[in-house]
């Protein structure tokens, strides 16, 4: 994120700066889904040859992706409910409206 | 077991229903009462037109074939939802801003309104598309199929697919071209596509409890059942995996029909953000019973059988009609509601962007023709609809429904994957440009064309073997599913990656290479920087155009009504009477901004135009451009220059207040004194008259002696109050001065003589180069009064045995100083400060001065426009009198 106003203060008031770390949370959710989903690269899968490790379940497979979807689910609306105004419009931070 | 003819009644009444409930959302739209219509949960839902029935049907086809690969299709949208923040937000506020119609409008819009490029996109959007929309159409015949038992005969299929095309047409001209201006939100159609949402969600997660309680008896042994089924272990074609994610995230992002519902109806940013967590449950659920579903097909049903149909042959092999009947109503709310939005992006794009311009460069006059023109665009729409769902219908028709369909749901992802290069470079590079653009869009339609569409065809379809074996022409490198040599990779995921990386590379090279138009430049600015609500490009000589004929065009595109209330508010804020007002640059870009709203941008910069006579980028426009930093650096200076300014205001005040606080204090100290001052005669005038008074048997000497006492007293106390009410009225500016002429010289032998010259005491008073004839224009009065009170100073204060003052008058042309030097002891350094003050006595031996006599001074010489400083002298005291400059000037 740019502070792009270049002179900003260094030191923002407490609920100011928890705000501006929810968003950066908000920012980030997207990468951290991307990482946990990509995990199932990394299984071993039915097609390994042979003398590989038994394949993964396919109970657990589906157990694990949509706990994973739960997860971001239940975070992004817990983000959005933590950083929305009673409009339910997320703030507009002058600085971090700005693009990074 | 459900007949047809009943299926078929329960399909019309439902149909007959959504009709119903899209006239109902009109006309509450039309009187107002619509805010229902524009909650987030409608836009949450209307999103839903993801799900088609590709993946109503498919997903538990693909789950009994591939596994969990089938929810590759949802986890990108997930992702894309979840992370709104990096492009959804931008792009929802870019397309509202530029009030875009389409995946089409927006690339066109962002690379200088360019035509060239809307055709281009519009094209592959059409090809792209079409064979999706015939997935559709095969995929509702094949359902109704399967209730029809096996002696389905061909005609019946064609009869459904041709009715229920003959439909979707119906209902998408009806509630899809209501109003003409595509940003207008079509609340019939988005409503009814809310409502087949829900359907079909409630029908999915309906078979799938029945699947998981009814028939596998709860959770843990549907997951026994799953782990022991074909696809119970993890088979998992890695690359897939990756490349499926990112291929459905940016299709997600690309679909013509997914910017219709994202971009164009949205209502509201917060909506946006609602969505972004609620559509990924929407996406889960729809997910969530897949597997189990395609577990248990697979378990009870004959080998062979269709798994793209469990989700209907399920319920129908346990005998559950009810739950048949509702599936399949869910299967076909999907499909109906990708048909009809994806059909109604489309014709907005063809008749915008093809349609329009072919119509109005075959118009000899132009933009200038008489008559109405919304009928035309409403008429090319509504000709679009039904060509594009014609193309469907003839393409399922040619395809023979068969397997071939199936594998398009992907391809047609990959074909309209191709926008996002353009589309999210242009939002996020200043530097891309048209040419780019167009390479990069080419470049990859082409190698998706080559390695993807003509592929999917089988082996000497459309490609002959040969092809596929060796390449094109026996190049080795040319083969269409390996490409450059490389084999191996997976069909599909060759596609993409090669499609999109050829794609990337072409844009950013010739970006790279090419050089944007002022127009270019201009949008491209307004795209990337549309959070820092930067101003409107110019974009006309708007001298050119007269308002009249601006008026006849709009009204021939947005009615006579709405382009009358438009003018007629413009010419109200403008400040004119009657209907037409100045055609401003401003104007021209409102009008400008509402035709793109019906026309798409192009066209409507086109139009324009034509009226005013070709674009003119000021050169103001391009150095705005070019200066952008210049002038954010020259913001911040101005920042910093205001922030400076603020702090020296705030220093001032505190000076300000300093003063009055000072002030504050000296008046309270100068009270205390002037109460001393009066009480100390007072003391004495009450004692000696109460002598007086009381005691008996003074002499008249004494009494005399008293007497006089008292009578010195009040003489003191009036000098004191003649001394304060003469320095309140100085002070107060209240003081008429009486200018008058006269010498210097006269003046200070005047002023000796009245304070006794040096007769009455032993000063010497001495004139040194007193004799200039200094001639001065001021308050004569007054400043004989300050040259007293300095002479008697010195008579009363020098303590020199033999006192002694010279007066010495210095002129230095312009300005003329008159020095009075005593040779009493100097006044020491700590009370130099003091002696202007009031009440302020140095060496005041019989107390009888009141300590107002050099305050009055320097407020009369204050009055007078000079001064008066004391020097101190090693031989005495140097009281200085500067003479005002005026006054010195005048007397030379």
């Amino acid at each position: 994120m740019s502070d792009a106003s270049g002179k900003t203060s260094l030191f923002l008031e407490r609920r100011s700066y928890r705000r501006r770390r929810m968003m950066d949370a908000l920012r980030l959710l997207p990468v951290v889904g991307v990482l946990l989903w990509i995990l199932p690269v990394f299984w071993p899968s039915a097609n390994d040859a042979a003398g590989a490790p038994p394949p993964v379940a396919m109970s657990g497979a589906v157990t694990y992706v949509f706990v994973v979807w739960a997860g971001l689910i239940l975070s992004g609306m817990g983000l959005w409910l933590a950083l929305a105004d009673p409009n339910g419009r997320i703030h507009k931070d002058p600085v971090s409206e700005r693009d990074p | 077991m459900i007949s047809v003819n009943q299926l078929v009644g329960v399909s019309l009444v439902y149909v007959a229903f959504l009709f119903a409930i899209a006239f109902f959302a009109e006309r509450a739209s039309v009187r107002g009462r619509g805010a229902w219509l524009r909650s987030p949960l409608v836009y949450t839902l209307s999103l839903s037109i993801y799900c088609t029935a590709w993946t109503f049907y498919g997903a538990v086809g693909y789950a009994a074939r591939s596994g969990m690969e089938f929810v590759t299709i949802y986890l990108g949208p997930s992702l894309v939802m979840i992370g709104w923040w990096w492009v959804l937000r931008k792009l929802v506020r870019i397309g509202r801003a530029q009030r875009a119609t389409s995946v089409a409008d927006l690339i066109s819009a962002r690379y200088g309104k360019s035509n060239l490029l809307a055709i281009v996109v519009t094209l592959m959007a059409v090809v792209g598309v079409t064979p999706y929309i015939a997935l559709q159409l095969q995929s509702v015949t094949l359902s109704l199929s399967i209730f029809s038992g096996p002696e389905v005969s061909e005609s019946l299929t064609i009869s459904t697919a041709f009715w229920v095309a003959f439909g979707l047409a119906l209902f998408t001209v009806l509630f899809g071209t209501r109003n003409l201006n595509a940003n207008e939100r079509h609340d019939g159609v988005v409503i009814a596509i809310a409502v087949e949402a829900v359907v079909k969600l409630i029908a999915l997660l309906a078979v799938g409890i029945f699947v998981v309680w009814g028939i596998a008896g709860g959770i843990a042994p549907m997951m026994e059942r799953i782990d022991a089924s074909p696809i119970g272990e993890w088979s998992m074609d890695r690359s897939r995996w990756v490349a499926l994610t990112a291929l459905s995230a940016a299709a997600f992002l690309a679909l013509p029909r997914m910017f219709q519902v994202l971009v164009v109806e949205n209502e509201d940013e917060r909506h946006l953000q609602i969505a972004s967590w609620a559509f990924p449950v929407y996406l889960m659920l729809m997910s969530l019973f897949v597997v189990p579903i395609a577990v248990i097909g697979l378990d009870i049903m004959p080998a062979g059988s269709n798994p793209d149909l469990f989700v209907l042959t399920v319920p129908l092999a346990e005998g559950q009609g009810g739950l048949a009947t509702l599936s399949f109503l869910g299967g076909f709310s999907s499909a109906t509601s990708m048909v009809i939005v994806a059909t109604l992006a489309l014709s907005t794009m063809v008749s915008n962007h093809v349609v329009m311009p072919v119509w109005l460069s075959t118009q000899a006059e132009g933009a200038q023709v008489s008559g109405d023109v919304r009928n035309v665009v409403i008429l090319a729409r509504r000709a679009s609809i039904l060509v594009i769902i014609g193309f469907g219908y003839i393409y399922y028709r040619l395809s023979g429904g068969g397997s071939a369909l199936a594998a398009i749901g992907l391809i047609s992802f990959a074909g309209v994957a191709q926008f996002l290069p353009a589309m999210l470079g242009g939002i996020f590079w200043r530097g891309a440009t048209r040419w780019g653009a167009l390479a990069g869009l080419t470049v990859g339609f082409a190698v998706w064309i080559f390695c993807s569409l003509l592929p999917s065809f089988g082996p000497d379809a459309v490609l002959s073997a040969e092809v596929f074996d060796n390449g094109i022409a026996g190049l080795g490198w040319l083969r269409p599913q390996a490409l450059f040599g490389i084999e191996g990779i997976d069909p599909t995921v060759h596609a993409v990656v090669w499609s999109l990386t050829l794609n990337i590379g072409a844009f950013l090279g010739v970006s790279l290479l090419t050089f944007p138009t002022p127009l270019e430049r201009l949008q491209g600015a307004q795209f990337v920087n549309v959070f820092d609500h930067s101003t409107q490009a110019r974009g006309w000589d708007a001298a050119l155009a007269t308002s009249e004929d601006l008026m006849i065009m709009a009204q021939r595109i947005l009615g006579p009504n709405d382009a009358l209330s438009l003018f007629r508010e413009e010419a109200q804020r403008q400040g004119l009477t009657g209907h037409l007002p100045e055609p401003t640059q401003g104007f021209l870009q409102t009008l400008e901004r509402e035709l793109a709203g019906s026309v798409g941008s192009a066209t409507a910069h086109a139009m324009i135009s034509q009226l005013v006579g070709g674009t003119s980028v000021s050169v103001e426009d391009l150095m705005a451009v070019a200066d952008e930093s210049a002038q954010i650096l020259e913001y911040s200076n101005r920042l910093e220059a205001k922030s400076a300014e603020l702090s020296r205001t705030a220093r001032q005040l505190r000076e300000a207040n300093a003063k009055l606080t000072a002030l504050s204090v000296q008046k309270d100290a100068f009270l205390g004194q002037i109460s001393h001052e009066l009480r100390t005669p007072m003391t004495s005038i009450r004692s000696f008259s109460e002598i007086l008074r009381d005691t008996d048997g003074l002499d008249q000497a004494e009494k005399t002696k008293y007497a006089s006492i008292i009578h010195g007293e009040t003489i003191r106390l009036t000098r004191l109050l003649d001394d304060l009410l003469d320095l309140s009225v100085l002070e107060n500016g209240q003081v008429s001065l009486n200018l008058d002429s006269g010498s210097l010289r006269d003046l200070l032998e005047q002023a000796v003589l009245s304070a006794g010259g040096d007769r009455s005491t032993h000063l010497t008073v001495k004139y040194a180069r007193a004799d200039t004839g200094v001639v001065l224009t001021t308050d004569l009065d007054r400043l004989r009064q300050v040259f007293i009170n300095l002479i008697t100073n010195a008579q009363k204060y020098c303590d020199a045995s033999k006192p002694e003052l010279s007066i010495d008058v210095i002129d230095m042309g312009a300005r003329v100083q008159v020095v009075f030097h005593d040779n009493g002891t100097p006044i020491a350094a700590e009370a130099r400060a003091l002696i202007f003050e009031k009440f302020a006595r140095i060496n005041d031996k019989d107390g009888s001065g009141a300590g107002l006599g050099l305050a009055i001074c320097r407020e009369i010489m204050t009055r007078l426009g000079g001064d008066i400083t004391h020097e101190p002298r090693p031989d005495g005291n140097a009281f200085v009198v500067h003479l005002p400059a005026q006054a010195a000037l005048a007397a030379q």
